[in-house]
């Protein structure tokens, strides 16, 4: 089990060895120590390995990630997870904005609360905040889950496509063209298989979330606002 | 982009290291803002004294504006720190002293003025900012710094910060803002004077505005949110207090920390990464539209 401090291996040099490991790989556990908030820590991975970091980490840390899993012991910068492809990234503290950022798949967790913008413009991504979410959480979020079990701050899935929020406290304002939805026995399958796939089976219940999403009102150009323009 | 960074003590037993602290600080924020920096130190400060931070064209330059001042006024005290001078003097003769410097050296400029605060900019990396005027063997109760990565106009000192905005108050600024020229044309028909094409600067001249008007720093703030369109986090420096304001949007980055020792304001977490009982601090992030004062 490869273990790299931080504090003394270059960070370029971290990355590149997990770069440079295949599929086949026999070192498929790593131990990183004293991240000290350095930024795209572990970001860009292509192989399925876990990579474990105490501390907290910078910007963009496991940004790119694919099937690998990144458990960070501490709170992420801007932009965890951001355009994650697959695998899983959790996050035992806060995240700053934009976590999870344009991911296309994957599961994103973060155990304390995600600051603003969470979720932004994402395309299939799952992700799950223990705490709340800030302002602008998934706007213009085209695909995927948002499972928030806290509240979500103002204009919450503004211009928001076809994702779907699932939101267990307050809203403090919806976005643009985003609405309460009706919870159908589909949606609780889909929170389910979602915290069970977190790691949270059993632990809540589906049924105490309101869904929000698009009224697909902004879908059309709609001629009596051309004046608007 | 760039970085800012802010100390505030509320342990006397850590003031001999804030200069210390500070310059770490600053040096990690190098990579948001490489064109120069500042920072502004509350120092120790004489009850009738007032302290003029005045920056000259060179080292040089300074030492003789030094010689000078002190055969001109009898009872000053001054200190060289690179191109820097501070002035202490007895507060009935501070406006002699402003007089004297308009016409005796234009080129000179007052950075600052204050009982406590020290204002320090330049053109350059961070860390060798920090070194040349010694911030690293400076003590105080609190300090702001800024790193500059130039985006609304020239790099020059001029435009670095902090701006000061008043007596013992100071700002720095993470952001643009898109209507200063506006509030600059409105606010020199209120009497206000410029510098420089800088939007720090204008910030700056506004809260100065607002509290000549009669609003306290903290209420100047808050109206600002409507005033001033644009983006930024700003954290504030006052003779006791230390405040953080960040835009509505709140894009600009902030991470704060606080302890039972201090509290602790960096563009990025890795600002505070170093600081003495990080890994017990709360760490949190400053709500937009907020405004946060400390004061002791």
């Amino acid at each position: 089990m490869p273990e790299v401090d931080l504090g003394v291996t270059p960070l370029r040099e971290l990355n590149a060895a997990l770069h440079r490991l295949t599929p086949e790989t026999n070192e498929r556990h790593w131990v990183i120590d004293h991240p000290a908030g350095r930024h795209a820590i572990a970001a860009g991975l292509n192989v399925p390995v876990t990579i474990e970091i105490n501390g907290p980490v910078g910007y963009y840390c496991a940004g790119m990630n694919k099937y690998a899993t990144v458990l960070i012991n501490g709170s992420a910068g801007v932009g965890v997870a951001e355009n994650m492809m697959s695998g899983f990234v959790h996050v035992t503290g806060d995240a700053s904005q934009s976590a999870g950022a344009t991911g296309r798949g994957g599961l994103l967790r973060i155990d304390g609360n995600a600051s603003s913008r969470c979720g932004i413009s994402m395309k299939g991504i799952d992700i799950v905040v223990k705490g709340s979410v800030g302002h602008m959480s998934a706007f213009m979020a085209q695909a995927g889950n948002l499972v928030v079990f806290g509240d979500a701050g103002d204009s919450l899935g503004d211009s928001i496509y076809e994702a779907r929020l699932f939101v267990r406290g307050s809203v403090k304002s919806l976005g643009a063209d985003c609405v309460e939805k009706e919870m159908r026995d589909e949606h609780k399958r889909a929170i389910h298989q979602v915290l069970t796939q977190a790691g949270f089976d059993g632990e809540v219940d589906p049924s105490e979330f309101k869904r929000y999403g698009s009224a697909r009102r902004l879908y059309h150009f709609h001629v009596d606002h051309a004046e608007e323009y | 982009m760039c970085g800012i960074v802010g100390l505030f003590l509320k342990d006397p037993a850590l003031e001999p290291e804030l200069g210390r602290l500070t310059a770490g600080m600053l040096a990690t924020m190098s990579d948001r803002g490489p064109d120069s920096a500042g920072f502004a130190v509350y120092a120790a400060g004489q009850p009738g004294q007032t302290k003029l931070t005045v920056r000259s064209t060179s080292p040089l330059a300074a030492e003789e504006l030094s010689v000078a001042v002190e055969a001109a006024f009898s009872g000053v005290q001054t200190v060289l720190h690179d191109t820097h001078v501070v002035i202490s003097i007895p507060d009935q003769e501070i406006e002699a002293l402003i007089k004297w410097l308009e016409r005796e050296v234009p080129e000179a400029e007052i950075v600052g003025r204050g009982t406590r605060m020290e204002i320090f900019k330049e053109v350059g990396l961070p860390s060798s900012v920090a070194q040349r005027f010694g911030l690293a063997t400076m003590s105080g109760t609190h300090a702001i710094g800024h790193t500059r990565m130039a985006t609304e106009s020239a790099v020059t000192t001029d435009g670095a910060h902090p701006y000061s905005t008043g007596t013992d108050q100071c700002l720095v600024h993470n952001g643009s803002l898109s209507n200063h020229n506006n509030l600059r044309r409105e606010l020199k028909r209120e009497g206000l004077h410029f510098e420089t094409e800088n939007d720090t600067e204008v910030a700056a001249g506004y809260l100065t505005w607002r509290m000549r008007e009669g609003l306290s720093l903290g209420d100047a703030l808050k109206v600002g949110l409507d005033d001033l369109d644009g983006f930024y986090t700003f954290v504030v420096g006052t003779e006791n207090g230390f405040g953080v304001l960040r835009d509505g949007i709140a894009c600009k980055p902030a991470v704060m920390a606080e302890t039972d020792q201090y509290v602790a304001f960096g563009s990025e977490y890795r600002v505070l990464a170093t600081l003495p009982g990080i890994e017990h601090a709360r760490v949190w992030e400053p709500e937009p539209a907020t405004v946060y004062f400390w004061e002791r």
